[in-house]
């Protein structure tokens, strides 16, 4: 499958690939977890039913999306020195820290209060958690905190000394290294992602039960939730895209030029292309159609602004074109779509139809996933468009690898897509399984088991019906009275 | 041999090593031992004993690779290229019995398929880690800052051995807590398995520590002459007071002193394996300060450590205590 690969490209794709699964799981939960966190305070504050239902609704589906993000993320946290051992000796003393900071004030966080937040209702009470909710919550802010620093101080990377044995070393100021050119703009860009990546499954989820019964209360209130957050969000974060979009252009010039194809300079305004294939080899963009001087006018807020092109950069600096450009459109042409939808919702609400338009309804559907397509996107502009770097500029991305031979490689790639097809398609399918449930009045939690103690009031949706189950029981002589049926 | 940051490194990653050993041993114990029990309630029992508590536990894995990474680098980006097969079977199986938590509940049709994965995965992860382990105690090939040894080093007798260890002592942990944790039927029956796998574990306890004596010469004079011989005494003889006190614990004792003596005797274990180890991180070249970060490193991370810690191991101390005592039909309510 992977004969005439090398170990690096092997390498790449494997880290590419445990990456970008990852990924999914915290664009998502991070949201969520915000989510669940309003739900609870909401229902605290009025005392409304319909907040708890819709608290233990998504709280299961937290549960699924949460264990994927974990063990997915576990796997991360040794990539480094498994596949990448060169960088993680000389990057260890600048980035190693900041990602020892991430597991003592993010993971523990979330992981501790976790148990209660999932099980602990009944045993702690209302107050205590809440609080435990929002511990998560905020835990889950402070991992993208710390990972978005070390990510950006790659692409950006201020602050250091170089040691004798060519390490990366701290200066004088850690606050110059955590907040580096680049973060800021990353930081908020990303988290914003990860809201509008849940806000429109949640608003997919409801758009879907809408579309069903379009009297049911609990859809329309998640419909409602997910629609305002679209509308304020989505036109927010296409303003912090620019801002981050003119950042990289100070700091990254060659990655701007990939993602807008320009690979010749322009002295007197740039056009922006809307469609082109990019050819690395011949170093032009094949059958490109742009808009004249576009491109000057968004990234200099002039339309005659000269901008250079790839023709400025030395060929073994670019990076990949094609991926960059067409990675950075989609993301783009989603952004969009999801600023449509919102404000199409606030003129819906306006004239009183946001729960009777089945059109809305159904291209909210469509874009309920979109969010993970486009956070894909844009990671994938950033990674590769900082090619062929992994400390931009400092150190490259072929010279950071373990001494690995390729076979040992092929081999743990191989494993880690047939698991993680197989194990987080089962989760996504369950999660799939369980938006496919309307919520109901008096929603059952995450609580768990046949009459063990994590459980509520004894109802156990299907777990009773299960036949292999109750056969194994007769099978092993054990006598249990019959589960009272749901 | 005076305190440096270094020292005090070495010992904050002692520290999370053995708080992950204990804390998710018990839980890949669990699902080390999860066939011998019967599927429905006694499985529901064993596993709801841990699920409020695996997702913490399993973080100072984390704490223990991304802490080695930091404060340590050199040792972090040679040890995991040397032991590449073992940690990529580590965290696979970490994957399949972390998701069989939540799926075996999603899914009651193929909740046989998921404790298959929770038993599997448990069991690749901690023979994954005892053989890892091994394979740093019989030594790493170093040339320059990079692994030099070739693919299959971490295959030997010694390794299996270790791997073999720990699950067995993994088992044990698994078993006294479930003592701890249940009673009637199933804790008759976690007292059986606590017997057997506190018998085997000692038994590989011994093996390893003869084996590491007989066929190591520097290890060997640690452990055999004068003055080391001194403090590295008392190891074992603590250790054989331990094993007797677990043995005659685990067959009456109802509550929680089974536990904490398996406890004791892990950190007995980790004791003899600093003074077989120490002062290197990486044998038989790599010693803690030729690995170790600079300075600057140590210092903002310990900040963070003496900040964080406490609360760390207060919140988790909570969410244990929320969940205590006994797993069954009016338990916890």
């Amino acid at each position: 499958m992977f004969d005439g690969l090398d170990g690096l490209l092997l390498a790449r794709i494997q880290f590419a690939f445990t990456v970008s699964f990852h990924f999914f799981f915290p664009a998502f939960s991070i949201g969520l977890a915000s989510y669940l966190a309003v739900l609870e305070g909401l229902w605290l504050k009025t005392g409304k039913q319909i907040y708890l239902d819709l608290f233990k609704y998504w709280i299961k589906i937290f549960a699924i999306a949460f264990a994927m993000g974990v063990v997915s993320g576990i796997v991360m946290s040794y990539q480094f020195g498994t596949n990448w051992s060169v960088f993680s000796d000389l990057a260890g003393p600048v980035i190693g820290p900041l990602m020892a900071y991430e597991v003592l004030t993010a993971f523990f966080l979330e992981a501790g209060f976790l148990g209660v937040m999932l099980f602990g209702m009944n045993k702690v009470g209302k107050k205590l958690h809440f609080a435990a909710t929002l511990m998560v919550a905020v835990g889950t802010f402070i991992s993208a905190f710390w990972i978005l620093s070390v990510n950006s101080w790659m692409q950006t990377p201020v602050g250091f000394e170089m040691g004798a044995n060519g390490q990366f070393m701290p200066g004088d100021s850690w606050a110059a290294i955590v907040f580096n050119p680049s973060f800021p703009y990353r930081l908020v860009h990303t988290v914003l992602a990860a809201y509008l990546t849940t806000a429109f499954v949640v608003g997919g989820v409801g758009a879907w039960h809408l579309l069903k019964d379009k009297t049911q209360l609990h859809a329309r209130k998640m419909f409602s939730m997910a629609m305002w957050m679209a509308a304020i969000v989505a036109p927010i974060q296409i303003v912090a895209g620019d801002m981050h979009g003119l950042n990289t252009m100070e700091h990254q010039p060659q990655k701007v030029m990939a993602m807008e194809g320009h690979y010749n300079s322009y002295p007197d305004g740039a056009p922006l292309y809307l469609f082109g294939i990019p050819n690395d080899k011949e170093q032009r963009l094949d059958y490109a159609l742009g808009i004249p001087k576009l491109s000057s006018l968004i990234l200099k807020h002039d339309l005659d602004a000269p901008l250079a092109g790839l023709d400025t950069i030395p060929d073994d600096e670019q990076p990949p074109v094609f991926m960059v450009f067409w990675a950075f459109r989609i993301m783009i042409a989603i952004g969009m779509a999801m600023m449509i939808v919102g404000v199409w919702s606030l003129f819906a609400r306006w004239r009183g139809k946001l729960y009777d338009w089945a059109w809305l309804h159904r291209a909210a559907l469509v874009m309920g996933p979109s969010g993970f397509l486009a956070v894909l996107c844009g990671w994938i502009t950033t990674e590769v468009g900082r090619q062929p770097y992994v400390i931009y500029g400092l150190l490259r991305t072929a010279d950071a690898a373990s001494p690995l031979a390729a076979p040992a490689v092929a081999t743990s790639l191989l494993a880690f897509v047939i698991v993680y097809f197989a194990v987080f398609g089962a989760g996504v399918w369950y999660i799939l399984h369980l938006m496919h449930k309307p919520p109901h009045t008096g929603e059952l939690g995450a609580k768990r088991g046949d009459k063990g103690p994590i459980r509520t009031a004894g109802i156990t949706p299907g777990l009773t019906q299960d036949p292999t189950d109750a056969t194994t029981r007769d099978l092993s002589g054990t006598k249990h009275e019959p589960e009272e049926a749901p | 041999m005076s305190i440096d940051l270094t020292t005090i490194w070495a010992f904050i990653i002692a520290f999370a090593v053995f708080a992950y050993v204990v804390m998710d041993g018990f839980d890949l114990g669990i699902g080390i031992l999860f066939p011998t029990f019967d599927p429905g309630r006694e499985r529901d029992r064993a596993m709801n004993s841990i699920a409020p508590v695996w997702d913490g536990n399993e973080t100072w894995l984390v704490l223990g690779g991304g802490g080695l990474f930091a404060a340590f680098p050199l040792a972090y980006a040679v040890i995991l290229p040397a032991t590449y097969p073992l940690i990529i079977a580590m965290l696979l199986g970490l994957v399949f019995r972390g998701v069989a938590f939540e799926y075996r509940w999603r899914d009651p049709g193929h909740r046989r398929l998921w404790d298959f994965a929770f038993t599997g995965g448990s069991f690749v992860a901690a023979m994954a880690q005892g053989m890892t382990l091994g394979a740093l105690l019989q030594g790493i090939e170093v040339s320059g800052r990079a692994y030099a040894g070739s693919w299959f080093d971490w295959l030997t007798p010694y390794t299996l051995l270790t791997g073999l260890g720990t699950v067995a002592g993994y088992a044990l942990l698994g078993a006294t807590w479930l003592i701890w944790k249940l009673d009637g039927k199933g804790q008759a029956h976690a007292r059986k398995l606590a017997l057997r796998a506190g018998i085997a574990t000692l038994a590989l306890m011994g093996a390893v520590s003869v084996y590491n004596v007989l066929l190591n010469a520097e290890y060997a004079a640690r452990w055999l002459t004068a003055p080391e011989i001194y403090f590295a005494a008392p190891v074992p003889i603590l250790t054989a007071i331990v094993a007797i006190s677990l043995l005659r614990a685990v067959t009456k004792e109802r509550n929680s002193k089974p536990f904490w003596l398996a406890l004791l005797l892990f950190f007995l274990g980790m004791a003899g394996l600093g003074v077989t180890i120490w002062p290197n991180v990486v044998p038989p070249d790599v010693t803690i300060w030729d690995a170790a970060a600079p300075e600057r490193s140590q210092v903002f991370m310990l900040i963070g450590v003496a900040i964080t810690m406490p609360l760390i191991i207060g919140y988790t101390a909570w969410a244990y205590w929320v969940f205590r005592g006994k797993v069954d039909d009016e338990g916890y309510h």
